[in-house]
């Protein structure tokens, strides 16, 4: 159970100390430690990266949500297909869903223009994809779980019963 | 012209946090320990239902009760979760906060010149609140070898046995003290023993930590029908502004509270019965996600005071611990010396009535980045002082 409360809180914010986790769980520096190298290696945590507000840097930032519909053949299946876009580091997500279309896909770079060619050139092509729809993000409201509004201050009184 | 101010008024002093308000006044970097409600705001569902119904124009009195539904929806949710069982329509009533059902009760049982016991250190206004029906208090002090529980053993010793009325909250507010099955029994057995009625304060009941489940002590055998029950949305469900709170009795003793509250308030705020229902209804994961939040920072807390060598009882419930000041301080003093000297804002246990003295409150309903450095900072304060 240590490792689903190391991994609740990690997923809160992946810069807490071991010896913060430690305090919170009641578990050793060292049993935190051991859990998440053991996280780690087994591929359950992937990496640790920062949540950005890109509206509160001066650099352009595009980002866009692709959609994609596929056809199968014997040969190639849609694993097949996803490694092949996986591969291109312009595709920050790319998933498997249900409904109307095949894959949802997240692309970024540093222009609209960039975006544009690389669905064009790069994944427009590809034999097994039949259509493409591109949803530019225009404003982002929460990434990750995270709302990036104003927030809301605290108003409570310093002293209450 | 001098207002003629009454005798009540006059007989309760003025609140014993009042100076530490300006004193943190004069600074800007205070953080604050000292709160008692919750740093989250009220789950979107419940705040989303009270909108609705705003834009629906509900905005009139309900039965001065409070809403059928919601009684309804408070009765099963007290006897899914505390196994108790009450009548909507005769023994639950809706209030203005638990505070309106705790000061409608006092003036409902207490006769001039009754007394009612108060296991302390507790929460400020049970005190003011038996002045103002006209009743004498008589404080239980609970002490910290007990993890601060009452006992039988304190009740006799502060004369409770001739008491009229008995007054307890746990999960505790100041201390974090719980009191399970096993503990409550005997208090039970000496309330039906000495005919006393029993007042429990169980808001903080949802919010029992370390695998303990809340007992209230109304489900204990021949305590119902002595006992009155309060809580409310304040804590758990972190709606302390909408002021929306409850109390659960046999139908004479809500009878009587409604009575006052028909002419004094009429009916608990319309909104927040709203926002209640729908909490109820659909916000049990928002309430664990919270619990689950101050279960850590509880934790983290405890740990940090082991670690700076202040003395701290393992609190299992509400949103505090109350560490022991170290030597050569009163609670006073080191509440005075950590907020002018560091910016952190603690409240003295002497606050709270017989016991508390030479603890201090603290509240972890405050984020870990602030509790972090709030433990920090006093730290380093007892650090400048050893
Ligand atoms: C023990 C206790 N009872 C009652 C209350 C008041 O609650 P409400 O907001 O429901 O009036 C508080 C608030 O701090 C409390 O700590």
């Amino acid at each position: 159970m240590s490792e689903r409360e190391v991994l609740e809180l990690l997923r809160e914010n992946a810069r807490y100390s071991t010896a913060d986790i430690a305090r919170m769980t009641g578990l050793d520096e060292s049993e935190v430690e051991t859990t998440i190298e053991e996280l780690e290696a087994a591929g359950v945590v992937r990496g640790y990266q920062a949540v950005v507000d890109w509206d509160k840097l001066e650099d352009e930032r595009v980002r866009a949500e692709v959609e994609l519909n596929v056809t199968l053949d014997r040969e190639t299946g849609y694993d097949d297909i996803a490694e092949r876009l996986a591969r291109f580091p312009q595709v920050t997500a790319l998933r498997l869903v249900s409904g109307d279309y095949d894959f949802d896909m997240e692309v970024e770079g540093d222009s609209i223009r960039e975006v544009s060619q690389f669905i064009s050139e790069k994944v427009a092509p590809v034999p097994e994809i039949t259509q493409t729809v591109t949803h530019y993000v225009m404003t982002s409201y929460k990434e990750h779980g995270i709302e990036l509004g104003d927030g809301e201050d605290d108003e409570r009184l310093s002293f209450s019963p | 012209m001098t207002f003629e101010l009454s005798e009540r008024v006059q007989t309760v002093p003025p609140s014993g946090i009042r100076r530490f308000f300006e004193i943190a006044e004069e600074r800007d970097d205070v953080i604050s320990l000292g709160v008692g409600e919750p740093d989250f705001s009220t789950p979107w569902a419940a705040r989303d239902a009270a909108i609705t119904s705003l834009e629906q124009g509900k905005t009139s009195y309900t039965a001065n009760r409070g809403k059928r539904e919601l009684r309804e929806a408070i009765a099963d949710y007290v006897a899914d979760r505390f196994e108790l069982g009450y009548d909507p329509e005769e023994e639950i009533i809706v209030t203005a906060g638990a505070s309106e059902a705790v000061d409608l009760a006092f003036r409902a049982f207490v006769d001039p010149g009754d007394t009612v016991a108060i296991a302390q250190p507790s929460y400020i206004s049970y005190e003011p609140g038996v002045i103002f029906a006209g009743g004498e208090v008589l404080p239980v002090p609970t002490k910290e070898e007990d993890d601060f529980r009452l006992t039988v053993e304190g009740l006799e010793q502060a004369g409770a046995d001739e008491a009229d009325m008995l007054v307890l909250c746990y999960p505790n507010n100041p201390t974090g003290a719980i009191m399970t099955a096993e503990d409550l029994e005997p208090i039970a057995e000496f309330a039906r023993e000495h005919d006393l009625t029993v007042l429990s304060d169980e808001i903080y009941a949802e919010l029992t930590y370390d695998g303990n489940e809340h007992t209230s002590i109304a489900s204990f055998e021949g305590m119902r029908e002595r006992t009155i029950v309060f809580n409310g949305f304040s804590k758990a469900h972190a709606m302390t502004g909408l002021r929306l709170g409850y109390a659960l009795g046999p139908a004479e003793a809500i009878n009587a509270m409604n009575k006052i509250h028909q002419y004094t308030m009429l009916s608990a705020p319309t909104t927040a019965q709203h926002a209640a229902l729908e909490a109820l209804d659909s916000c049990d994961n928002d309430v664990r996600d919270m619990i689950n939040e101050y279960d850590r920072r509880r934790q983290f807390v405890l740990s940090r005071f082991r670690e700076i060598g202040m003395d701290v009882f393992e609190a299992k419930g509400a949103f505090y611990c109350f560490p022991e000041v170290p030597d050569g301080f009163t609670a006073e003093e080191f509440a005075e010396g950590v907020l002018r000297e560091q910016g952190v804002a603690v409240v003295p246990g002497d606050v709270f009535g017989e016991g508390g003295e030479g603890h201090l409150r603290i509240s972890y309903a405050t984020g870990l980045d602030d509790l972090r450095k709030a433990l920090a900072r006093i730290e380093a304060f007892v650090e400048d002082h050893a």
